[in-house]
């Protein structure tokens, strides 16, 4: 029955959590785009500067079954479990929860016994996800106070809606749907909550049929993709409003809920505007009751010529930054934003989320700036892109692929994988750490976590 | 008052203290709810609520204790009660247990039916009914009456309203005490380390009362019946 004390990596509020140790191992999704058999895998990074195999990797996990593509995966059990109102503190943070973007499998590996060899101990085959979710295609895991909390863009023939499910906390089995009035919810993508305000929020990107095939240009134009997002009461599993970014604004992503439950505000970013491919980001906020969204950063696109673009950006002469991941330190004051398009990582002073202030940029691959970094020259491609913060805020890593059929339309030559460190200044700024440089060659990375957790694994009840 | 008397009120509102002390009773909630809105005065008005759904937890196991003492003798409702902590211990132990839930920003009804639930689950009522079955004849045996007549039925509700009162204030204490000073003095840093697992001390608590009673209960019914 458990453990005696809280698992140590639990924090009751985020100010607790940015004094947790560095972390010494990072768990990075390397999927294989080579349609050759070779299986997607689970890889460890060895993050210890101390170390002799510091920015190698150390361990690789391949998934038992192929034909899939790795995304984004999470804890089994973060710092929610402290969570008064349904308190399960005696449970450990040892499973990694690893959906599977296109062929809906769901593998939970356990890195308790050796940090660096996850070993598989549960499939939930894409069968037994179907029928009782009625989803497919997971996304987004959160370690909920109730239970485990997984995103799905469609249903399994290809269409919406998307919408959560849960999986038991303990036997990783499949509960069935989350919500219970979803409201005018239809297309899915990220979503995270306000624990201190009882609310879920969602986004909204495409159904698999408008994703899976590349970014569909007409449908793009007709600015059919995500543009709103949906709050709804988390206990109640009720829609309660939706927020509008306007038509324009395509592909409404990343949720990065502000980590001290007392604040009800976030940040969104919006890929890219169809009126002059600008990327933008957005401030949700509480307001007398009820929220209000507004933009308050927006990235501009470059100018280039046809030559140096891809065919499906060439009638446009410019390169838009591609906004497609952000990230908020614990002490919600720094904001990350990888622009994947043309290639810059920038830092954002938000301690006044409606003024955000650039105190920081690097820049590094890009459609056309294809920039080197202190340990490889360069020219590299990809962009900055799935981004990590540790939990002190010192230390950012991130990796440059996106996702197989965008990665085909935006970096046709195929992308070179690579994972990269950055040291932030507590005060702002930035620079690459040197030493750390990870090259995943023909093979690609996704998403990055951090071992004991990070800026987007925990939630928080207590400021 | 005789000394078995006091010693019985005495574990009651100790008992009361015990369950105080569970962060899973709702001390925690009370301090979470101070800390959202930034003031103690929500940690005090969130323990009443807490308290009348803890009381409430402990009301229903004493009122059917105490009816069910008018249909059994004394020693045998023990032997029942020490039955049924033991089976309840086997289940907390052996399945997989999951607490009752409510929304953080919890309404007074919704702390009260949460507090209600958890302690209810958790087998808070439970742990008191021993005290509860002894505590009618011992309240006799100060009148000279070792024939273990039922009581009339008002003194007997009078008396489990009693306990469920002293068991509560105990309960409040503790909560309020511990509340307070997290709140404003230790912090919630504490709960890294002094979080232990209650509920594993709970369940072995149940289990060694649940056995106690049941010992206690089949000894008074094989040596009474050599009298």
């Amino acid at each position: 029955m458990s453990i005696w004390r809280p698992d140590p990596t639990f924090y009751p509020s985020p100010r607790m959590a940015t004094k947790a140790p560095p972390e010494t191992l990072a768990y990075v999704v390397r999927l294989n785009p080579n349609g050759n058999g070779q299986a997607d895998a689970m890889c460890v990074v060895d993050v210890d500067p101390q170390s002799s195999t510091y920015s190698k990797v150390v361990g690789v996990t391949e998934m038992p079954y192929t034909g899939g593509e790795l995304h984004h995966f999470g804890w089994n059990a973060c710092s929610s479990m402290l969570c008064p109102n349904a308190p399960h503190p005696h449970v450990e943070r040892r499973y990694l929860v690893v959906p599977d973007i296109r062929s809906s499998h769901i593998t939970i590996l356990d890195i308790k016994s050796d940090p660096t060899k996850p070993a598989v101990v549960k499939v939930i085959e894409p069968d037994e996800l179907f029928e009782r979710t009625g989803y497919a295609r997971p996304h987004t895991v959160h370690c909920g106070p109730d239970g485990i909390y997984i995103s799905a863009l469609g249903n399994p023939d290809g269409e919406g809606p998307g919408g959560i499910f849960i999986l038991d906390h303990d036997t990783f089995e499949v509960l069935g749907r989350w919500e219970i009035d979803r409201g005018d919810q239809y297309l899915h993508y990220d979503f995270w909550w306000h624990l201190g305000y009882d609310t879920l929020i969602t986004s909204e990107w495409g159904t698999p049929r408008m994703v899976e095939h590349g970014v569909l240009g007409e449908e793009l134009l007709a600015g059919k993709y995500g543009h709103r997002i949906h709050l709804w009461d988390l206990h109640r599993r009720r829609h309660v409003q939706t927020l509008d970014l306007g038509a324009e604004h395509q592909m409404a992503l990343e949720l990065r809920p502000a980590h001290d439950p007392t604040k009800a505000y976030g940040f969104l970013n919006s890929v890219v505007s169809l009126k002059d491919l600008s990327a933008s980001i957005w401030l949700w906020y509480r307001q007398n009751g009820s929220w209000k969204l507004q933009k308050v950063i927006e990235i501009p696109a470059e100018p280039a010529s046809e030559d140096q673009l891809p065919d499906i950006l060439k009638p446009f002469k410019a390169v838009p930054p591609l906004v497609t991941d952000i990230n908020l330190t614990v002490d919600d004051r720094f904001l990350y934003v990888s622009c994947w398009g043309t290639g810059e990582l920038r830092q954002y002073d938000v301690t006044d989320p409606f003024n955000p202030r650039l105190t920081g940029t690097l820049q590094i691959g890009g459609i056309v700036r294809r920039a080197g970094h202190p340990a490889a020259s360069g020219p590299l491609n990809g962009g900055p892109q799935m981004v990590e913060v540790s939990r002190d805020g010192r230390r950012i890593y991130f990796t440059n692929s996106l996702y197989l059929p965008w990665d085909a339309q935006f970096y046709p030559d195929g992308i070179r994988s690579w994972m990269v460190k950055v040291d932030a200044d507590p005060q702002g700024g930035m620079r690459f750490d040197p030493n750390f440089f990870v090259d995943f060659g023909d093979q690609r990375a996704h998403q990055i976590r951090l071992q004991g957790g990070d800026a987007s694994s925990d939630s928080y009840c207590f400021p | 008052m005789d000394p078995i008397g006091g010693w019985l009120w005495l574990s009651l509102f100790g008992l009361g203290l015990f369950h105080g002390l569970n962060p899973a009773m709702g001390w925690l909630f009370a301090v979470g709810l101070g800390l959202q809105e930034g003031r103690a005065g929500a940690v005090v008005s969130a323990m009443w609520p807490i308290t009348i759904g803890h009381a409430a937890a402990i009301a229903v196991a004493a009122f059917v204790t105490i009816l069910l003492g008018y249909i059994l003798p004394t020693d045998m409702l023990l032997a029942l009660t020490g039955i049924a902590l033991l089976l309840f211990s086997g289940w907390r132990w052996l399945s997989r247990f999951r607490h009752p839930r409510t929304r953080f920003r919890a309404s007074p009804w919704e702390l009260a039916w949460w507090s209600f639930l958890m302690a209810t689950a958790h087998g808070a009522g439970m742990m008191v009914t021993p005290l509860l079955t002894v505590m009618a004849p011992a309240a006799h045996a100060m009148h000279g009456d070792h024939h273990h007549h039922a009581p009339a039925l008002t003194d007997s509700m009078l008396e489990a309203t009693l306990a469920v009162v002293v068991h509560t204030a105990g309960m409040l204490a503790a909560m309020a005490g511990i509340a307070l000073v997290v709140y404003w003095l230790v912090g919630l840093e504490i709960l890294r380390q002094a979080w232990i697992n209650t509920d594993l001390i709970w369940v072995a608590v149940l289990a060694m009362t649940g056995a106690i009673a049941l010992g206690l209960g089949v000894w008074n019914m094989v040596s009474g019946s050599l009298i």
